[in-house]
């Protein structure tokens, strides 16, 4: 009796200190297939933690936080990777997240201050269209022209959310007219990013809300150099992806551990050609070669995710009011 | 069977609609008001779906005639081919449809050929399109039972008689049939999500469903979300209300199930109809396929797992569904049926969300994904078996019950000896409509499932969000391969014999 019970305590004990070192980490989906980062960070961080990192996907960035909200302090999530910072401001309201006490340097075109997220990596929004077919320098002279778009809704994806931020940034209260000048110029309206990607691929648009970096898709991977961003007058918005560390969690250490991990060249030089975005700090090695082809805004544009928070829903209104014309 | 396990399955039903909805509301404290923008999306869901339903119904008549009194080999393929839209997943579909009346598709590279201006698949026209390539083929194959249900004795007096078969015999049949389908149908439409969003153009064709996917996943206003589901329910629960006024006895009798030989009607004009519906409904599944070949090979390991996986869902769902369906129909009473009907009504989001709530406390959401995908699409498949399997059953009581009773069948011995030999056809096209319809769904399983649990539409849609367009593509051939298969599997072993 005494022997099973013994047995029984030490098992429970291995248990324990199994369930110890394991990181969970919430992210999106894309993060975690075999062409995301997911496999080449998980590698790289068990190599020096001695823990078991385990990613969980969970839809895309909205629903990540929502899934968090859902799961409140008990969350399994020790870190939540993918949050980008039109959700930050709801995601710290919260009260869910802990700070993340560094203070690393960035290669970011803007200042970073948040204490509770740290940034993995960023990117610009953009139009992608065809090389060689007509290219508008600007929204406005997007808008005036007969270019036909495919973009995303900005109540269900997050690259929709960031035009709608990207227009009212740039064009304040001029945004609404705006929009209405480009509602003939837009084919439709997605419900999430591979949807209007995949039609414009299917040619049924001549461009569609992207990144300044899809481009470096095809021309990396594809060896097709056939795609390009359009450079805007106005500047770009950005979307900065963001991880932050879970108040709950029961591995403090190794979500801090994490969390510094996340900013060293191991997990940075998976980005460029997994993610497809930017570093957020630039490994030794520089970015990969086909990346100095890509455009380079001259302004980027960013709303504090404040700013962001107390501008979506009148942003949203103006849009639906000039679309729905 | 008794009367007690109809309740007792329609109970259940009720509990796992409930019971979530009830854990969302419980979670948000309180349901939310309606904003102006809800309104303007409830006025368009209900409208776009009247459209569709009509349009399917309208449409399908024509077709559906001459499917029932033409023979021709070929004729069991076309049934099933005509079947597939319906259990294609919406974002396969939509590229399907994009590929022939999109801006650079078939039809207009046709028009521009001969000097036609384009036509545009985006608006609510384009909506309105998609709606009835979905739904079309379930209104087609719902009418074409009722079509096999009229005696042939009947035709054989009215031809004898030189009496006309349309409003003698035709007539009466679809005034009976066709008030059940259009409900159906618009049930289905009301919650369309995708497919009004992609070919809707813009926030003009926004839909309930959106509002509630903007609720739960953007705002995370579950009392907000909550709301909409009780507006998409309450829809349900007066459609199904108004169809129990209005839908007709049968009058037509037994017969001796005989396959009718038909005398009337123009040949040609019944294969034109059915050409014309071939092309409309074939054509975008071959684009699809012709699309996707290249990419099959560049189809990674992991989506064959996914594959198998789904086929696994796809099983246990549909005998689950199947058993569900049988029980709720031999109640006998309308109140199981409707009942069986809601899940027609509540959105896989809402329903996900609040089975997360119930479920989280215990288990880990992702161990259970499985599971419960599969008992959430039996739910899902569930109006459809129940609305097939019914008039079957009804039938078969209302001309042989009191033979039964005569004879003292009750209990597993009338099913298997009266009910089971009478409603062999529809049920293997309701079993293959469940096994199809799990195949293709996306909907609770993204709430679920995370690493090694992914279904083959899930995995697809992954490969789509990580720039593997053309691997996207050769999965969804594998998908629509495997839904039609189930499908055909099903549906052909109910027709077995049956010379239908």
């Amino acid at each position: 009796m005494k022997t099973t019970l013994s047995v029984i305590a030490g098992l429970l004990a291995t248990s324990a200190m199994a369930q110890e070192n394991v990181l969970t980490v919430y992210t999106y989906d894309s993060f975690v297939t075999e062409w995301g980062p997911g496999p080449a960070v998980e590698a790289a961080f068990e190599e020096t933690c001695g823990c078991d990192l385990q990613f969980e996907g969970a839809g895309d960035g909205a629903a990540l936080l929502s899934r968090l909200q859902l799961e409140g302090p008990r969350t399994d999530a020790d870190i939540v990777l993918g949050l980008d910072t039109n959700l930050t401001a709801a995601a710290r309201e919260t009260g869910l997240f802990a700070e993340h006490g560094l203070s690393p340097d960035l290669d970011l075109p803007v200042e970073w201050t948040d204490s509770h997220f740290l940034p993995f990596d960023w990117g610009y929004f953009a139009f992608v269209g065809n090389a060689g077919a007509e290219a508008p320098t600007s929204l406005r002279d997007l808008a005036d022209s007969d270019i036909q778009i495919v973009i995303q809704d900005p109540r269900s994806s997050t690259p929709g959310l960031g035009l709608l931020m990207w227009v009212k940034t740039a064009y304040g209260d001029e945004a609404s007219a705006l929009w209405e000048d480009l509602a003939d110029n837009i084919v439709t309206v997605t419900p999430g990013w591979s949807e209007a990607y995949g039609l414009f691929l299917e040619g049924e648009a001549d461009a569609v809300l992207s990144y300044t970096t899809s481009p470096a898709y095809h021309l990396i991977a594809e060896e097709d150099d056939s795609k390009v961003a359009w450079a805007f007058e106005e500047g770009h918005y950005m979307q900065v992806e963001v991880a932050g560390k879970v108040a709950s969690t029961d591995v403090p250490d190794l979500a801090d551990q994490f969390l510094a991990f996340m900013l060293t060249d191991a997990f940075q030089s998976a980005i460029p050609t997994t993610n497809w975005m930017y570093p957020a700090v630039v490994p030794e090695d520089g970015l990969p070669d086909g990346f100095e082809t890509l455009i380079q805004p001259e302004t980027a544009l960013l709303l504090s995710p404040e700013e962001a928070s107390a501008t979506r829903d009148a942003a949203l209104e103006e849009w639906r009011a000039a679309l729905a014309r | 069977m008794a009367r007690g396990a109809g309740t007792i399955a329609a109970l259940l039903v009720l509990s796992l609609i409930a019971v979530p909805i009830g854990a969302v509301i419980w979670t948000a404290g309180g349901i939310a008001g309606l904003s102006a923008a809800d309104w303007a999306a409830f006025r368009f869901t209900i409208w776009q779906a009247l459209v569709s339903a009509g349009l399917s119904v309208l449409l399908a008549i024509p077709v559906a005639r001459a499917l029932a009194r033409r023979r021709f080999r070929g004729r069991a393929a076309l049934i099933t081919l005509l079947g597939a839209p319906f259990v294609l997943p919406v974002i396969v579909a939509v590229m399907g449809l994009v590929s022939i009346f999109g801006r650079s598709g078939l039809v207009n590279t046709v028009l521009a050929g001969i000097g036609l201006p384009p036509v545009t698949i985006y608006g609510p026209q384009g909506v309105i399109l998609a709606h009835v390539f979905f739904n079309l083929p379930l209104a087609v194959r719902m009418l074409v039972h009722g079509w096999l249900s009229i005696p042939a004795e009947r035709f054989r007096v009215a031809a004898q008689l030189g009496q006309p078969v349309g409003r003698l015999l035709e007539w009466p049949m679809l005034r009976r049939t066709v008030p059940g389908v259009f409900v159906v149908i618009f049930l289905v439409c009301t919650t369309s999500f995708a497919v009004a969003l992609i070919l809707g153009g813009g926030p003009r064709a926004t839909t309930l469903e959106l509002a509630i996917y903007q609720a739960v996943r953007f705002e995370f206003d579950l009392g907000g979300a909550a709301t909409l589901a009780l507006i998409q329910l309450g829809v349900c629960v007066l459609a199904m209300a108004a169809l129990i006024v209005v839908e007709a006895p049968d009058a037509l009798g037994a017969g001796l199930d005989r396959t009718v030989e038909r005398w009337d009607g123009s040949p040609r004009l019944d294969g034109l109809v059915m050409a014309l519906a071939a092309l409309f409904l074939i054509l975008p599944l071959a684009a699809i396929i012709l699309s996707g070949l290249p990419g099959l090979q560049q189809v990674p390991v992991s989506v064959y797992a996914a594959a198998g996986r789904s086929v696994i869902v796809a099983l246990a769902s549909m005998t689950l569904c199947i058993l569900l369906a049988i029980t709720i129909v031999t109640h006998g009473q309308n109140w199981p049926r409707v009942v069986a009907t809601l899940p027609l009504s509540v959105t896989a989001l809402v329903l996900g969300t609040g089975l997360f709530i119930v479920v989280f406390p215990f288990l880990r959401p992702s161990s259970v994904a499985l599971p419960v995908t599969a008992l959430m699409n039996a739910l899902f498949a569930l109006p459809f078996a129940v609305r097939i399997l019914s008039t079957a059953r009804d039938d078969a009581e209302a001309q042989f019950g009191r033979l039964a009773d005569g004879l003292a069948l009750s209990g597993w011995a009338r099913m298997r000896v009266l009910i089971l030999p009478r409603i062999r056809r529809p049920l293997g096209f309701a079993a293959g409509l469940a096994a199809a319809l799990s195949m293709g769904d996306l909907g609770v399983i993204t709430l679920f499932a995370s690493g090694g649990q992914e279904t083959l539409p899930l995995a697809m849609f992954r490969l789509m969000a990580a720039y593997q367009m053309e691997a996207a593509a050769g999965a969804a051939v594998l998908l629509v391969a495997l839904s039609l298969g189930v499908f055909w599997l099903f549906d052909r072993g109910g027709r077995v014999g049956a010379g239908a």
